[in-house]
Protein backbone atom coordinates (compact mmCIF):
# COMPACT_ATOMS: atom_id res chain seq x y z
CA UNK A 1 0.00 0.00 0.00
CA UNK A 2 1.62 3.18 -1.10
CA UNK A 3 -1.02 5.58 -0.30
CA UNK A 4 -0.92 6.31 3.32
CA UNK A 5 2.88 6.51 3.52
CA UNK A 6 3.13 9.55 5.27
CA UNK A 7 1.15 8.45 8.31
CA UNK A 8 4.16 5.75 9.14
CA UNK A 9 6.32 6.38 11.72
CA UNK A 10 9.00 4.33 10.34
CA UNK A 11 9.45 6.32 7.11
CA UNK A 12 10.53 9.33 9.53
CA UNK A 13 12.83 7.25 11.52
CA UNK A 14 14.45 5.64 8.55
CA UNK A 15 14.74 9.18 7.04
CA UNK A 16 16.06 10.55 10.19
CA UNK A 17 18.82 7.49 10.30
CA UNK A 18 19.74 8.36 6.61
CA UNK A 19 20.63 12.58 7.49
CA UNK A 20 22.61 11.70 10.33
CA UNK A 21 24.43 8.78 8.74
CA UNK A 22 25.06 11.37 5.25
CA UNK A 23 25.70 13.78 8.50
CA UNK A 24 28.72 11.41 9.64
CA UNK A 25 29.73 10.79 6.03
CA UNK A 26 30.65 14.03 6.03
CA UNK A 27 31.94 15.03 9.22
CA UNK A 28 34.67 12.20 8.31
CA UNK A 29 35.24 13.26 4.69
CA UNK A 30 35.53 17.13 5.07
CA UNK A 31 38.25 18.56 5.48
CA UNK A 32 37.37 22.14 6.12
CA UNK A 33 35.74 23.61 9.15
CA UNK A 34 32.82 25.22 7.29
CA UNK A 35 31.98 21.75 5.65
CA UNK A 36 32.39 20.23 9.01
CA UNK A 37 29.68 22.25 10.42
CA UNK A 38 27.20 22.11 7.58
CA UNK A 39 27.37 18.33 8.09
CA UNK A 40 27.11 18.82 12.25
CA UNK A 41 24.16 20.58 11.19
CA UNK A 42 22.17 17.58 9.30
CA UNK A 43 23.41 16.01 12.56
CA UNK A 44 21.51 18.12 14.43
CA UNK A 45 18.14 18.20 11.97
CA UNK A 46 18.33 14.51 12.22
CA UNK A 47 17.38 14.80 16.04
CA UNK A 48 15.20 17.43 15.32
CA UNK A 49 12.84 14.89 12.59
CA UNK A 50 13.26 11.70 15.19
CA UNK A 51 11.64 13.93 17.67
CA UNK A 52 9.28 14.81 15.74
CA UNK A 53 8.12 11.38 14.59
CA UNK A 54 7.75 10.37 17.78
CA UNK A 55 6.30 12.87 18.96
CA UNK A 56 3.45 12.37 16.49
CA UNK A 57 3.44 8.88 16.74
CA UNK A 58 3.56 7.79 20.34
CA UNK A 59 3.32 10.57 22.58
CA UNK A 60 0.03 11.67 24.06
CA UNK A 61 1.00 15.14 24.12
CA UNK A 62 1.92 16.84 21.46
CA UNK A 63 3.06 20.03 21.89
CA UNK A 64 6.72 18.55 24.27
CA UNK A 65 8.38 17.38 21.23
CA UNK A 66 7.78 20.94 19.14
CA UNK A 67 8.99 22.55 22.66
CA UNK A 68 12.61 20.52 22.44
CA UNK A 69 12.61 20.65 18.55
CA UNK A 70 12.09 24.59 19.22
CA UNK A 71 15.38 24.15 21.94
CA UNK A 72 17.04 22.44 19.12
CA UNK A 73 17.10 24.89 16.94
CA UNK A 74 17.60 27.40 19.37
CA UNK A 75 20.74 25.99 20.24
CA UNK A 76 21.85 25.27 16.58
CA UNK A 77 21.31 29.04 16.00
CA UNK A 78 23.81 29.84 19.24
CA UNK A 79 25.91 27.23 17.65
CA UNK A 80 26.42 28.41 14.59
CA UNK A 81 27.23 31.96 15.80
CA UNK A 82 29.45 30.72 18.38
CA UNK A 83 31.58 28.21 15.28
CA UNK A 84 31.34 30.79 12.83
CA UNK A 85 33.22 33.52 14.95
CA UNK A 86 35.23 31.04 16.00
CA UNK A 87 36.76 29.87 12.37
CA UNK A 88 36.76 33.82 11.39
CA UNK A 89 39.47 33.90 13.99
CA UNK A 90 41.11 30.77 12.86
CA UNK A 91 41.07 32.21 9.36
CA UNK A 92 42.86 35.18 10.56
CA UNK A 93 45.70 33.74 12.48
CA UNK A 94 46.10 30.50 10.03
CA UNK A 95 44.95 32.10 7.02
CA UNK A 96 43.32 29.03 6.39
CA UNK A 97 41.00 26.73 7.79
CA UNK A 98 41.92 23.06 6.36
CA UNK A 99 41.61 20.80 9.59
CA UNK A 100 45.26 19.46 8.11
CA UNK A 101 47.15 22.56 8.53
CA UNK A 102 45.72 23.59 11.70
CA UNK A 103 48.15 21.04 13.68
CA UNK A 104 50.04 22.91 15.70
CA UNK A 105 49.01 20.71 19.12
CA UNK A 106 49.89 18.35 16.97
CA UNK A 107 52.76 16.15 19.04
CA UNK B 1 -13.37 14.41 -0.49
CA UNK B 2 -11.89 14.43 -3.83
CA UNK B 3 -11.14 11.29 -5.49
CA UNK B 4 -7.33 10.37 -5.90
CA UNK B 5 -6.18 13.12 -3.79
CA UNK B 6 -4.80 10.49 -1.54
CA UNK B 7 -2.45 10.01 -4.01
CA UNK B 8 -1.79 13.52 -4.67
CA UNK B 9 -0.62 14.05 -1.01
CA UNK B 10 1.46 10.76 -1.09
CA UNK B 11 2.98 12.37 -4.60
CA UNK B 12 3.51 15.40 -2.30
CA UNK B 13 5.04 13.71 0.38
CA UNK B 14 7.16 11.93 -2.06
CA UNK B 15 8.54 15.32 -3.49
CA UNK B 16 9.67 16.48 -0.37
CA UNK B 17 11.43 13.43 1.11
CA UNK B 18 13.23 13.47 -2.58
CA UNK B 19 14.15 17.17 -1.59
CA UNK B 20 15.38 15.97 1.98
CA UNK B 21 17.39 13.68 0.51
CA UNK B 22 19.17 15.37 -2.04
CA UNK B 23 19.16 18.29 -0.40
CA UNK B 24 21.57 16.23 2.47
CA UNK B 25 23.38 14.10 -0.16
CA UNK B 26 24.09 17.35 -1.75
CA UNK B 27 25.16 18.85 1.19
CA UNK B 28 28.04 16.45 2.26
CA UNK B 29 29.13 15.51 -1.20
CA UNK B 30 29.73 18.41 -3.32
CA UNK B 31 33.44 19.90 -3.60
CA UNK B 32 32.51 23.65 -3.47
CA UNK B 33 31.00 24.81 -0.49
CA UNK B 34 28.43 27.07 -1.69
CA UNK B 35 26.87 24.30 -3.27
CA UNK B 36 27.20 22.59 0.06
CA UNK B 37 25.14 25.63 1.73
CA UNK B 38 22.64 25.40 -1.24
CA UNK B 39 22.10 21.54 -0.13
CA UNK B 40 21.31 22.56 3.35
CA UNK B 41 19.33 25.04 2.73
CA UNK B 42 17.42 22.62 0.35
CA UNK B 43 17.59 19.55 2.86
CA UNK B 44 15.95 22.28 5.63
CA UNK B 45 13.06 22.82 3.18
CA UNK B 46 12.26 19.36 2.62
CA UNK B 47 12.34 19.30 6.53
CA UNK B 48 9.90 21.91 7.08
CA UNK B 49 7.67 20.28 4.59
CA UNK B 50 8.31 16.96 6.79
CA UNK B 51 7.49 19.20 9.92
CA UNK B 52 3.93 20.30 7.99
CA UNK B 53 2.87 16.78 7.08
CA UNK B 54 3.83 16.15 10.87
CA UNK B 55 0.91 18.42 12.09
CA UNK B 56 3.28 20.97 13.30
CA UNK B 57 2.80 23.98 11.12
CA UNK B 58 4.45 26.28 13.69
CA UNK B 59 7.92 24.36 13.37
CA UNK B 60 8.04 24.35 9.34
CA UNK B 61 7.55 28.06 9.52
CA UNK B 62 10.63 28.36 12.25
CA UNK B 63 12.58 25.85 10.25
CA UNK B 64 12.50 27.78 7.16
CA UNK B 65 13.15 30.95 9.08
CA UNK B 66 16.25 29.93 11.54
CA UNK B 67 17.86 27.63 9.24
CA UNK B 68 17.39 28.54 5.78
CA UNK B 69 17.10 32.20 6.45
CA UNK B 70 19.59 32.67 9.22
CA UNK B 71 21.71 29.75 9.58
CA UNK B 72 22.57 29.20 6.34
CA UNK B 73 22.82 33.49 5.43
CA UNK B 74 25.46 33.13 8.42
CA UNK B 75 27.52 30.43 6.55
CA UNK B 76 27.52 32.43 3.42
CA UNK B 77 29.23 35.54 5.41
CA UNK B 78 31.57 32.58 7.25
CA UNK B 79 32.33 31.50 3.53
CA UNK B 80 32.66 34.86 2.14
CA UNK B 81 35.57 36.04 4.88
CA UNK B 82 37.38 32.53 4.29
CA UNK B 83 38.49 30.17 1.72
CA UNK B 84 36.50 27.00 2.64
CA UNK B 85 36.52 25.09 -0.81
CA UNK B 86 37.93 21.87 -0.24
CA UNK B 87 41.88 21.47 -1.40
CA UNK B 88 42.90 19.39 -4.02
CA UNK B 89 43.95 15.98 -2.29
CA UNK B 90 47.65 15.99 -1.86
CA UNK B 91 48.29 12.72 -0.27
CA UNK B 92 48.19 9.84 -2.29
CA UNK B 93 45.26 8.12 -4.12
CA UNK B 94 45.00 5.16 -1.88
CA UNK B 95 45.24 6.89 1.07
CA UNK B 96 42.23 9.10 0.21
CA UNK B 97 40.48 6.47 -1.54
CA UNK B 98 40.99 4.29 2.13
CA UNK B 99 39.49 7.19 4.09
CA UNK B 100 36.61 7.71 2.00
CA UNK B 101 35.78 3.67 2.03
CA UNK B 102 36.15 4.14 6.10
CA UNK B 103 34.04 7.02 6.34
CA UNK B 104 31.13 5.30 3.54
CA UNK B 105 31.32 2.36 5.87
CA UNK B 106 31.05 3.43 9.04
CA UNK B 107 28.36 5.88 7.62
CA UNK B 108 26.37 3.10 5.84
CA UNK B 109 26.71 0.80 9.28
CA UNK B 110 25.09 3.79 11.26
CA UNK B 111 22.55 3.90 8.67
CA UNK B 112 21.72 0.38 8.54
CA UNK B 113 22.18 -0.44 12.52
CA UNK B 114 19.73 2.52 13.33
CA UNK B 115 17.21 1.93 10.61
CA UNK B 116 16.80 -1.47 11.85
CA UNK B 117 16.36 -0.23 14.72
CA UNK B 118 13.74 2.00 14.36
CA UNK B 119 12.08 -0.65 11.79
CA UNK B 120 11.47 -3.14 14.33
CA UNK B 121 12.02 -2.15 17.51
CA UNK B 122 8.55 -2.66 19.93
CA UNK B 123 7.06 1.12 19.62
CA UNK B 124 4.49 1.81 22.55
CA UNK B 125 1.10 2.13 21.24
CA UNK B 126 0.26 5.62 21.31
CA UNK B 127 -1.90 6.76 24.41
CA UNK B 128 -5.17 8.68 23.94
CA UNK B 129 -4.14 12.31 23.15
CA UNK B 130 -4.29 14.84 25.99
CA UNK B 131 -3.79 18.02 23.62
CA UNK B 132 -4.25 19.67 20.39
CA UNK B 133 -0.42 20.65 19.64
CA UNK B 134 -1.68 24.02 18.54
CA UNK B 135 0.04 27.05 18.78
CA UNK B 136 -2.03 28.60 21.35
CA UNK B 137 -1.41 24.84 23.48
CA UNK B 138 2.69 25.65 22.72
CA UNK B 139 2.90 29.26 23.66
CA UNK B 140 1.09 28.26 27.18
CA UNK B 141 3.22 25.12 28.16
CA UNK B 142 6.29 27.83 27.15
CA UNK B 143 5.04 30.11 29.70
CA UNK B 144 3.92 27.14 32.45
CA UNK B 145 5.93 24.14 32.74
CA UNK B 146 8.87 25.04 30.21
CA UNK B 147 9.39 28.59 31.68
CA UNK B 148 12.75 27.78 33.08
CA UNK B 149 14.14 26.23 29.95
CA UNK B 150 12.45 28.89 28.13
CA UNK B 151 14.56 31.57 30.24
CA UNK B 152 17.86 29.27 29.66
CA UNK B 153 17.83 29.34 26.27
CA UNK B 154 17.89 33.04 25.48
CA UNK B 155 20.34 33.56 28.54
CA UNK B 156 22.37 30.55 25.98
CA UNK B 157 21.51 32.83 22.82
CA UNK B 158 22.93 35.94 24.35
CA UNK B 159 25.73 34.34 25.94
CA UNK B 160 26.43 32.88 22.15
CA UNK B 161 26.19 36.11 20.62
CA UNK B 162 28.45 38.00 23.07
CA UNK B 163 31.35 35.43 23.19
CA UNK B 164 30.86 35.40 19.19
CA UNK B 165 31.22 39.23 18.56
CA UNK B 166 34.50 38.80 21.24
CA UNK B 167 35.84 36.19 19.44
CA UNK B 168 35.28 37.57 16.22
CA UNK B 169 36.31 40.83 17.11
CA UNK B 170 39.86 39.30 19.06
CA UNK B 171 42.79 39.98 17.21
CA UNK B 172 41.77 43.03 14.81
CA UNK B 173 44.01 45.10 14.06
CA UNK B 174 46.89 43.55 15.10
CA UNK B 175 47.69 42.76 11.43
Amino acid sequence: MIAHLYDRPGVYLVLAAFLLAAGIYGLIRRRTLIGMLISGELIFSAAALNFMALNRFMTPDPTVGQIFVLFIMGLAAAEIAITLSIIIAVYRNYRSIHSKELSELNG
Amino acid sequence: MIPGSDYLVTGIFGLIVATTVGGALLAVLSTRIIRSVTGLALSSVGLAGLYYFLNSPFLALMEILIYVGAVCVTIIFGVMLSEPDEPAPQEKRSHEALWGGVALLVSAAIFWGVARLSLQGRWPAPAAPVGDGSVQAIGISLLTTYSLPFELISLVLFVAILGALTIAHGGRGKE
